[in-house]
């Protein structure tokens, strides 16, 4: 009887270890969780491949290419792809490749940086608006409000014509441009939570203002931000392509895909593949922006979970 | 029996665009510890403020609130952080009340982290215990909410009121969202947990069968203002206010012979913004007169029976 008694608690001993440990290492939003779940998500683990090489490529590509992005060289003028030049030459005869390599760099970095720019503006704002209400949140939003009555785009352009083209300048402009949206939706998901009852619940347990912000607050209101900011990255790139392709943007010679585009459209029935390939590197960079922040935004709401 | 809390003329107003909501209007009522005050009515009436202002989850607007004899009305940030620990919720809706986020432990364990009063060991110590005293299997312990069915989430929000040990709770229709089965289960826990943890309770529900079961005394409120109040047997037995009367001939009954004459209330629940002095339910009064609107007292009409009705005598033959 007591062997077995003894043998009993030593099992659910261990069972209650292997419940914790199990927990812990499920915990979402833990970096080893958000790890394991993008690993097991084939195509998310294929985009942040894509996101890294493509980096590692851009600083390496004035060491490995064979051609360097700014090389002229008029004799492959308007080349085709070929052996020599993987995606062909452009108008001048630089080597595609190389331009679309280097400039990944700018293109992806202008994405990551005014994105930070806006999300870190749009969290502030919308949270204090949310949280506080009353005349804060009025005031915040009919600031906001003005700010987005004019065209994402047109508000970019103004700017960036204020600021005068260049990389940081489009950062800037991009930056302060998308803020309005990220703070719209932090206030809405603040206003969601704020009404739960868990949040009244947690009152009533005597949590600090500060802990039911940070405790309760912040991790359910966070989720849809997530997947916005993803989102944001790659519709900054696409925006600052935009911008670089109207020529406020990124200047000549530096290859910003956007650029690229930009001076290529003049020879798009002759030499589409000066269009082409930039294009297919854009959208290829977007669409493994969106892939990964899916994967994240899954990983850290336990409610998606598999 | 000694008497745990006492409300006295207790109001809760709600200012808005179109004027003064008067969600709980001169509520008045004791009850013993260890005794349950099941407190009924319609939807809006005004049950849930009435709960959430005793335990100071809302400021009340006027009126006195005694526990154990203390007035605790107003009080500073200290005092209420006692009080809370003293008086204690259970909500509702078991989806709504649990942060998405936080494991069932995690859940269960803030309070307990919050009191200051354990070291880590004692912590999770007592967070096993309090999981095993509402039955919440091992399996479960780091289990999300989503992952569980209502009750299951419902012990947990009940784990997590009484994990201080207070001495009075208000269950704001802990079982309304629950499927029939699982209601039964629930109460049973609450009893059970009544009886070995000296709980006094105020049950707002709708439900007329679950109070039944499970008040001591019961108190019935109609549009902020309080109807009759007396323990439960006498109120089943002998409804003295008209309004009661609708609500329990509102009660299905099974006995085809025996059909209960169900009381149909015409014209339509006065609003609750701004209303106009005297009794509320007035208007949809077949018995109404004049003074019905002019101010209402609380009559006690036999012993620990009390009916706010002017006309309760005349309309019952005493």
């Amino acid at each position: 009887m007591a062997k077995d008694k003894v043998k009993n608690e030593a099992v659910t001993e261990s069972t209650e270890i292997d419940y914790a440990a199990k927990a812990k290492r499920n915990k979402p939003g833990s970096l080893p969780y958000i790890w394991r779940h993008i690993r097991q998500n084939p195509l998310a683990m294929g985009s942040l491949v894509i996101i890294i090489a493509l980096f590692i490529l851009s600083f390496l590509s004035p060491y490995i290419m064979k051609y360097s992005f700014s090389k002229i060289s008029m004799r492959d003028q308007y080349a085709l792809p070929n052996s020599e030049h993987l995606l062909g030459c452009d108008e001048v005869g630089r080597d595609i490749l190389s331009r679309i390599l280097y400039g990944a760099k700018y293109t992806m970095s202008i994405g990551f940086a005014s994105t930070a720019i806006s999300a870190a503006i749009g969290i502030v704002l919308g949270a204090v608006a949310g949280y506080f209400g009353g005349w804060v949140d009025g005031l915040i939003m009919r600031f906001l409000d003005i700010f987005q009555s004019f065209p994402g785009i047109l508000l970019a352009i103004l700017i960036s014509t204020v600021l005068g083209p260049g990389f940081e300048k489009v950062i800037l402009a991009l930056g302060v441009s998308g803020a309005p949206g990220y703070a719209r939706m932090m206030r809405a998901s603040i206003l969601t939570v704020r009404g739960s009852e868990y949040i009244e619940a947690a009152q009533s347990i005597n949590c600090s203002t500060a802990r039911i912000i940070r405790k309760h607050i912040i991790p359910n209101a966070i989720s849809p931000l997530i997947i916005q900011i993803a989102q944001g990255i790659a519709a900054a790139g696409l925006m600052a392509s935009a911008l670089s392709f109207l020529g406020f943007g990124v200047q000549a010679p530096t290859p910003e895909w956007g650029s690229m585009l930009s001076s290529a459209r003049n020879f798009i029935r002759d030499y589409p593949h000066m269009c082409i390939f930039p294009g297919i590197f854009i959208m290829i960079t977007v669409l493994a922006y969106n892939l990964v922040g899916d994967a994240i935004r899954d990983a850290l709401d336990p409610r998606l979970r598999d | 029996m000694s008497e745990l809390l006492r409300v006295e003329h207790l109001k809760k107003y709600f200012p808005t665009p179109r004027g003064t909501v008067h969600a709980v209007d001169d509520i008045t009522f004791t009850i013993e510890k260890g005794k349950t005050m099941g407190l009924v009515g319609e939807s809006g009436c005004g049950k849930s403020t009435l709960g959430r202002t005793v335990i100071h989850l809302q400021d009340s607007t006027d009126g006195k609130i005694f526990l154990d004899g203390k007035d605790i009305t107003k009080v500073d940030k200290n005092e209420l952080k006692a009080v809370r620990e003293k008086m204690q919720i259970i909500f509702q809706d078991p989806y709504s009340s649990l942060n998405p986020r936080m494991t069932l432990r995690d859940t269960i364990k803030e309070p307990l982290e919050l009191s200051g009063r354990f070291n880590k060991e004692q912590l999770e110590d007592e967070t096993t215990r309090l999981m095993d005293l509402v039955g919440i299997e091992k399996r479960f312990h780091y289990s999300y909410p989503h992952e569980l069915d209502g009750g299951r989430r419902q012990r947990v929000g009940i784990a997590r009121a009484i994990a201080l040990h207070p001495e009075f709770v208000v269950c704001d229709e802990p079982v309304s969202a629950l499927d029939v089965s699982i209601q039964a289960q629930i109460l049973n826990l609450l009893m059970d947990l009544q009886d070995q943890e000296q709980l006094t309770y105020i049950f707002v529900t709708h439900d007329l069968s679950v109070v039944r079961h499970i008040s001591d005394t019961i108190c019935v409120m109609y549009l902020g203002q309080m109807v009759e109040t007396c323990p439960t047997d006498e109120l089943f037995k002998n409804p003295l206010h008209p309004y009661t009367k609708a609500l329990l001939s509102a009660i299905p009954s099974v006995d085809i012979h025996n059909r209960s004459k169900r009381i149909q209330l015409k014209g339509e629940i006065t609003s609750a913004i701004d209303p106009k002095p005297g009794c509320r339910f007035a208007q949809r009064c077949p018995y109404a007169k004049e003074d019905c609107y002019r101010d209402l007292t609380l009559t006690e009409v036999r012993p620990g029976h009390f009916v706010s009705c002017a006309y309760v005598k005349e309309i019952n033959n005493l």
